[in-house]
């Protein structure tokens, strides 16, 4: 070190690293995966102990529902990494687009689970309900699941459509540009993330009979 | 820094702050690391003090058979809260939240950590979930008496403020999620020109291998305690055994995080040992390379040994031998590094001072506490002392004499550093003695009382404990006044203690080759690092108290 008098406090460093960056989004998706995994595990458990109940329970699922969500959200993943690619070829207009079109998707995915949800309460098929309660304990354990597996995976695309609506804020006001869109990057990331997760819950609640 | 001079004096971080605030300000929206490190200092010290006055308690209502001071209700409610705030607020951010933050950047030339915005967002969010305890404690309900291990099926039917308590516990562990990823990527981005893997000091193996449990562990405690919540709210039946849930389903998520957290509490301790026992025996260590696998291994094996907190809870044959053996082999790498330290010794030139007396009181009562850890880790004997004084000795000897006694360790050898203030050298001496004092006659009765039967949890016991118990209550009160009175010390020494120079035990990690305390930037130029970590040859052109 020598010991030349420049104030190094003086002068901010601006630190950019979008190695680092994604790394730590790696890192973040990485505890996503973990913290699902915990509700797999259970999933697992329950349907080797109930696994008569639980092929019962899942008949009573719609899987063309399922199967539309399934093709809205691979289309939004789709889309988010269109607006990458189109943020790097500095059209802006169509990222903001693309962007858009996903946020739209990521709609209609969650106006699909309302009206599957509100089906399902509609039917007394609920938490406690006498209806549900009624029913076989490997019955109850499904849709216990079902009801915290598909509503914490909501919960997700919430998250990840209000961190849509910030980027494309940014995308407006030129902070994600063509030569700095990492924070884009990571936003897809995660949006493909909850379409991942989508993946294995679509077969487990919907397909598996 | 490699020719080893001191840097010229420049104004510390205490005078130049990272934004243009001024005040408290100036701390509250800071992004410096240090700043961080010492705003995670007092707060986890303020809870540090509340845990262990309500230990003190504890130990008071033990002093006699039956009610001494309060009742069982309220005994429930203490030694939950004992658990939660010593647990969640104090030992598992203590060392990488305070000394991590404000050591791991210096230690591997960087200026800050990768993300430091984030690492003053984790700082609030753990201060969100410390404000959730202390809420949980007084809104209508009682504060939560399930133990801090939360188990169903008590933890879903007790009418306390579970739900709020262990919400608490969730946020925290976000916390520690977001540390940890900022750790890793810090040092894997952020090391000097030169900093090699191998050339990282052993405080920084430690810390990066703990981020690693805090990102790979802590999720699933997220979701098991999400779960708990759920099951009270809306009584989806997942835990419930009313509902056909399974309550061992329960315990083993627990313990997939809980587990490996005691690693996260030790790990970080056993680096700072290894920083002080080569500074103060000015050697090198012996076997960097195994100290350092030893810290991954734990962190790998650890997380693999869940199950041997539930022995008696109803698994397979199969499965507690299997758990049993990782038990044992996880016990290897710890024994590594005993032997290591222990080597490092030999030939050394020991200077005794106070942070090496402190490591000399690890090594003694993490011994003890390890150890007997082996008898509970093997199955005939743990069914014999399962759920007994045995092992809330065992789990402080461990916790409180490995992570517990290193958090005064790393605190009296990084004071002067920090703060650029020595304490009263002859103070800190008695408070190491009478700390060794007070924490043996405080914890080892509970082996033996253990071992005769004495359940853990209990407000009352059997007049044949008598003896025992006023032992161990009379250490209590040892310990706790020593707690307190170097508190009060080093409090004294931060505006009353002489200056300290910026490398006053002779020190050759980089921390020690800038000014005490150190400048807001660390490094007016970032070191090109040409060194191994612990090459006490570079004393020879550095600056430093002889």
């Amino acid at each position: 070190m020598t010991n030349s008098h420049q104030a190094a406090a003086a002068i901010p460093h601006v630190h950019r690293d979008d190695v680092g960056a994604r790394m730590g989004m790696w890192l973040f998706l990485f505890t996503e995966v973990l913290l699902f995994g915990g509700l797999f595990l259970a999933y697992s458990v329950y349907r080797y102990d109930y696994h008569e109940q639980f092929r019962l329970a899942a008949m009573d699922l719609d899987t063309g529902i399922g199967t539309l969500n399934t093709l809205i959200l691979l289309t939004s993943s789709l889309t988010v990494a269109l607006s990458i690619a189109a943020i790097q070829k500095k059209n802006k207009f169509l990222a903001m687009a693309m962007i858009s079109f996903t946020l739209l998707l990521a709609l209609f995915f969650m106006i699909n689970k309302y009206f599957e949800w509100s089906g399902h309460i509609a039917e007394g098929l609920y938490p406690k309900s006498p209806e549900l309660l009624n029913m076989k304990n490997g019955e109850i354990i499904f849709y216990g699941l079902y009801y915290v597996m598909t509503g914490l995976h909501g919960l997700h695309v919430l998250v990840g459509m209000a961190v849509l609506s910030f980027m494309l804020v940014f995308i407006a006001k030129d902070k994600i540009t063509f030569d700095n869109y990492v924070k884009l990057e990571n936003a897809g990331l995660y949006w493909h993330l909850v379409d991942l997760i989508w993946i294995f819950l679509f077969p487990l609640f919907y397909l598996i009979h | 820094m490699s020719n080893g001079t001191i840097a010229i004096a420049e104004k510390s971080f205490y005078e130049v702050s990272t934004n243009k605030h001024s005040g408290i300000l100036s701390w509250l929206l800071t992004t410096d690391h240090k700043r961080i490190g010492i705003m995670y200092l007092v707060t986890i010290a303020f809870f540090f003090l509340v845990g262990a006055t309500i230990g003190l308690f504890m130990r008071l209502e033990l002093l006699t058979p039956g009610r001494t001071i309060m009742g069982a209700q309220t005994y429930n409610t203490l030694f939950t809260l004992h658990g939660v705030i010593m647990i969640f607020l104090f030992i598992i951010p203590g060392l990488p939240a305070i000394f991590g933050n404000f050591f791991l950047p210096i230690q591997i030339g960087a200026r800050d950590v990768a993300f430091p915005r984030l690492n003053l967002l984790s700082y609030y969010i753990y201060v969100i979930g410390a404000i959730l305890v202390l809420v949980s404690l007084f809104i209508p309900g009682g504060p939560i008496d399930t133990g801090w291990t939360f188990y169903i099926p008590y933890s879903i039917r007790t009418g306390t403020n579970v739900s709020m308590a262990i919400f608490a516990a969730f946020v925290l562990g976000f916390s520690s999620i977001l540390t940890g990823i900022n750790f890793v990527t810090t040092v894997h981005r952020l090391r000097a020109p030169g900093m090699t893997w191998f050339k990282m000091p052993l405080f920084v193996w430690a810390t990066y291998a703990t981020a690693w449990i805090q990102i790979i562990a802590t999720p699933v405690i997220g979701i098991t305690i999400l779960l708990v919540i759920i099951e009270r709210v809306f009584g989806v039946g997942i835990f419930d055994p009313a509902l056909g849930g399974d309550p061992i389903l329960y315990q083993h998520m627990f313990w997939i995080y809980s587990h490996p957290a005691v690693y996260i509490m030790i790990l970080p301790a056993m680096g700072v040992v290894s920083e002080i026992i080569t500074t103060f025996s000015r050697r090198t260590i012996f076997g960097y390379v195994p100290i350092a696998m030893s810290s991954l291994a734990i962190a790998f094996v650890g997380y693999l040994v869940w199950a041997h907190h539930m022995f008696v809870s109803g698994m397979s044959d199969t499965a507690t031998w299997i758990f049993s053996l990782l038990t044992f082999i996880v016990a290897l790498p710890s024994g590594v590094k005993i032997f290591n330290w222990v080597a490092t010794m030999y030939k050394g030139s020991i200077d005794p001072q106070v942070p090496f007396l402190w490591v000399m009181n690890f090594i003694f009562l993490f011994s003890i506490g390890g150890l007997s850890g082996l008898v509970l880790g093997s199955l005939a004997t743990d069914v014999h002392v399962t759920d007994t004084y045995f092992v809330v000795a065992h789990f402080h000897y461990v916790m409180f004499g490995g992570t517990g006694t290193i958090f005064f360790g790393a605190m009296h050898y990084w004071f002067p550093k920090m703060f650029g203030r020595m304490y009263n050298k002859k103070f800190a001496t008695i408070s190491v003695i009478t700390f060794f004092i007070g924490f043996n006659m405080l914890y080892f009765p509970k082996f033996i009382m253990g071992y005769m039967g004495m359940p853990r949890r209990y407000y009352d016991y059997l007049p044949k404990f008598a003896p025992l118990q006023e032992v161990s209550t009379i250490g209590s009160w040892i310990l706790v006044g020593t707690i307190f009175f170097i508190t009060g010390y080093l409090l004294y020494a931060l505006r009353n203690g002489p200056k300290a120079s910026g490398n006053p035990w002779g020190g050759v990690t980089l921390e020690w080759h800038i000014p005490s305390p150190p400048p807001t930037e660390n490094f007016e130029e970032i070191p090109t690092i040409t060194h191994e970590p612990y090459d006490f040859s570079q004393l020879k052109e550095m600056e430093y108290d002889k």
